[in-house]
């Protein structure tokens, strides 16, 4: 964890509201993990007052990059900075992704010979901006494993809020996509997408699920993964104040005793969907 | 010339309440954690003194969440005390925080005047500097249905029995949330207060307008941050004009400015809260800054700044 004046390498509209920042991070980018993200200060002013999170869409050497939509008055700032300018950041925070380091180390068989083939080993699935974090997890994975095969499936209002189905392919994913109003690939919702491709029955290894996007739809998925009894790991956004895991202003009801609070951004963001009590 | 840059360095060390302090800049608790956190962005021997998230005699699971939500320059949260109990703190906490060379000040709460006491008992043996009675947090359920430093003679039996409890330097935090903060304070600085942290957060609420639901959890939670600056201000002032212990203001202090404005109305320390969320090296900045104005202002003895206030002749 440092903090550091990030250089804004670039900054521009990769869709309606949607922007993608590319910073220069020395020591963020060539420690951030997937799943992590970065605490930043979008203004020396106030309002807004407290920093705005982000995770870290793709890292490499020192250079990170962001991808967020305009929600409000933070990244509405954001999207107005300049290639040039600098930005104080905090970073990497929280515990990220945990990786399936090598092919069938997590719960997915590495005998069966189909694998490869006809199931996915792992699924990633998208909604809306929390693509953000995913591509990172491919691209980590098919360094770390390059055996194995993800499936990613992309969830969006509409066609035109789709977001990086070109950089899963380019690494070799399966891409599917949904669209609420069906203007492209499935109509209806990503979560209803997973179901269809999930192994159901039968000795058919489980895949591990990684998940991102509104809490709807992770709350979704986390009840899928629970019925159907396969790994699954989401990633929570919540709005934060310190991001370290000092002011305890975002934690998450968990399963305890009788419950618990975690922290989403030093226990999180990334929980296993089992772990957390959804309300 | 290294003897020439010594003579010039203006003095930033204080006496408060019998603590031995560097520099008068603490960071607040709650907003700290218990120092680890920040351990790897700050370095925390160049802190005033630490004063540590309040503790509990048990431990508690905090308010359901959202428990935090951004307002016009401000923050509202609504946490409840949400802490590992003493017993956890002196085992777990407390070891990291002796490392360091630098005052730790242990802030605890009760729902009871007896809790008060067994938690200063509890902590008499530790290696500790001192204690903050934390008599106003807004978030959490009291029996008695108002916060201790919402009544005079509740906040002077509570200051009283913990006193005579411990040796510890006794610092007491209270409330803004009251019509005469001044009475309050006078009440504890009978009662054997040694100093008292001025202030806590002010109880307000956010609306989801869309639902029509309150943005809390809890409803309603403590305002903190730059948007309530000007209150603790006048607060510090007033309170500094009605007693004779040392106050430790606070109350969005995000600069310099804001720090050295608290030290001329009477706070003879000032405390960092909400800042070290926008910037976790606020209070070193702010360290930095005074001692340049000093430097600048030719002001050889931080105490020479407190209370400095010139009001025009009436």
């Amino acid at each position: 964890m440092v903090q550091v004046d990030g250089k804004i390498l670039e900054n521009r509209e990769v869709g309606p509201q949607r922007y993608k920042m590319a910073l220069s991070a020395p020591q963020i980018g060539n420690q951030a993990k997937p799943g992590q993200f970065i605490h930043v200060r979008v203004s020396k002013s106030f309002p807004p007052l407290l920093r705005r999170p982000f995770s870290v869409h793709r890292a490499q050497g020192q250079n990170i990059e962001i991808l967020y939509k305009i929600v409000g008055k933070g990244t509405e700032i954001l999207s107005r900075k300049k290639r040039g300018e600098y930005l104080d950041i905090l970073g990497p925070l929280g515990k990220g992704y945990r990786l399936p380091q090598k092919r069938g180390q997590v719960q997915f068989s590495k005998k069966s010979p189909s694998v490869t083939s006809k199931t996915s080993d792992i699924i990633l699935v998208a909604g809306g901006t929390g693509v953000a974090s995913l591509l990172f997890l491919a691209e980590s994975i098919s360094v770390s494993n390059p055996e194995s095969s993800i499936l990613v499936l992309i969830g969006a209002k509409n066609r035109e809020e789709l977001l990086c189905e070109g950089d899963f392919r380019r690494l070799g994913c399966g891409v599917e996509v949904a669209t609420e109003n069906g203007t492209r690939g499935y109509k209806g919702l990503v979560s209803d997408l997973l179901e269809k491709f999930l192994p159901l029955s039968g000795n058919k290894p489980k895949p591990i699920v990684f998940t991102c996007g509104p809490s709807e739809m992770l709350k979704r998925i986390g009840k899928i993964s629970k019925e159907h009894r396969f790994p699954c790991q989401v990633s929570l956004e919540e709005c934060l104040a310190c991001g370290v895991g000092a002011c305890l202003g975002c934690v998450v009801k968990t399963r305890g005793s009788t419950y618990n609070y975690k922290r989403v951004c030093k226990d999180g963001p990334v929980f296993d969907a089992g772990e957390l009590i959804w309300e | 010339m290294m003897r020439k840059a010594k003579e010039k360095s203006p003095n930033l060390a204080i006496e408060l309440a019998g603590i031995s302090l560097k520099n008068p800049v603490i960071v607040a608790s709650g907003t700290f954690g218990y120092g680890e956190e920040y351990s790897e962005l700050v370095d925390l021997n160049r802190l005033g003194a630490i004063v540590a998230k309040t503790i509990t005699l048990k431990p508690r699971l905090g308010n359901e969440p959202p428990r935090i939500v951004e307002t016009a320059s401000g923050v509202l949260n609504s946490i409840g005390l949400q802490n590992v109990g003493v017993d956890a703190f002196i085992n777990e906490k407390l070891p990291f925080l002796k490392k360091y060379d630098v005052p730790l000040i242990v802030s605890i709460a009760g729902e009871t005047t007896d809790e008060y006491v067994q938690l200063a008992k509890a902590l008499r043996e530790e290696e500790i500097s001192g204690l903050e009675l934390n008599l106003s947090c807004p978030n959490i359920k009291y029996k008695r249905k108002s916060m201790f430093a919402q009544d005079p003679k509740t906040a002077y039996q509570v200051v009283s029995r913990v006193r005579k409890a411990t040796s510890f330097p006794l610092m007491v935090k209270l409330s803004p949330n009251v019509t005469d903060i001044t009475s309050i304070a006078r009440m504890c600085e009978e009662a054997g207060a040694d100093g008292l942290s001025l202030i806590n957060t002010f109880t307000g609420m956010a609306i989801d307008i869309e639902n029509r639901k309150p943005i809390l959890r809890e409803i309603t939670g403590g305002l903190s941050g730059p948007a309530i600056k000007p209150i603790a201000l006048r607060m510090v002032y007033e309170v500094h004009k009605a007693v004779n212990i040392p106050i430790i203001g606070m109350g969005g202090i995000m600069t310099t400015g804001d720090a050295l404005e608290f030290i001329i109305a009477g706070a003879k320390a000032v405390a960092i809260g909400t800042g070290n969320f926008v910037d976790p090296l606020t209070s070193i900045k702010i360290i930095d800054g005074i001692r340049e104005y000093m430097v600048k202002n030719r002001i050889r003895d931080i105490e020479l700044l407190v209370g400095s206030l010139q009001c025009p002749k009436s």
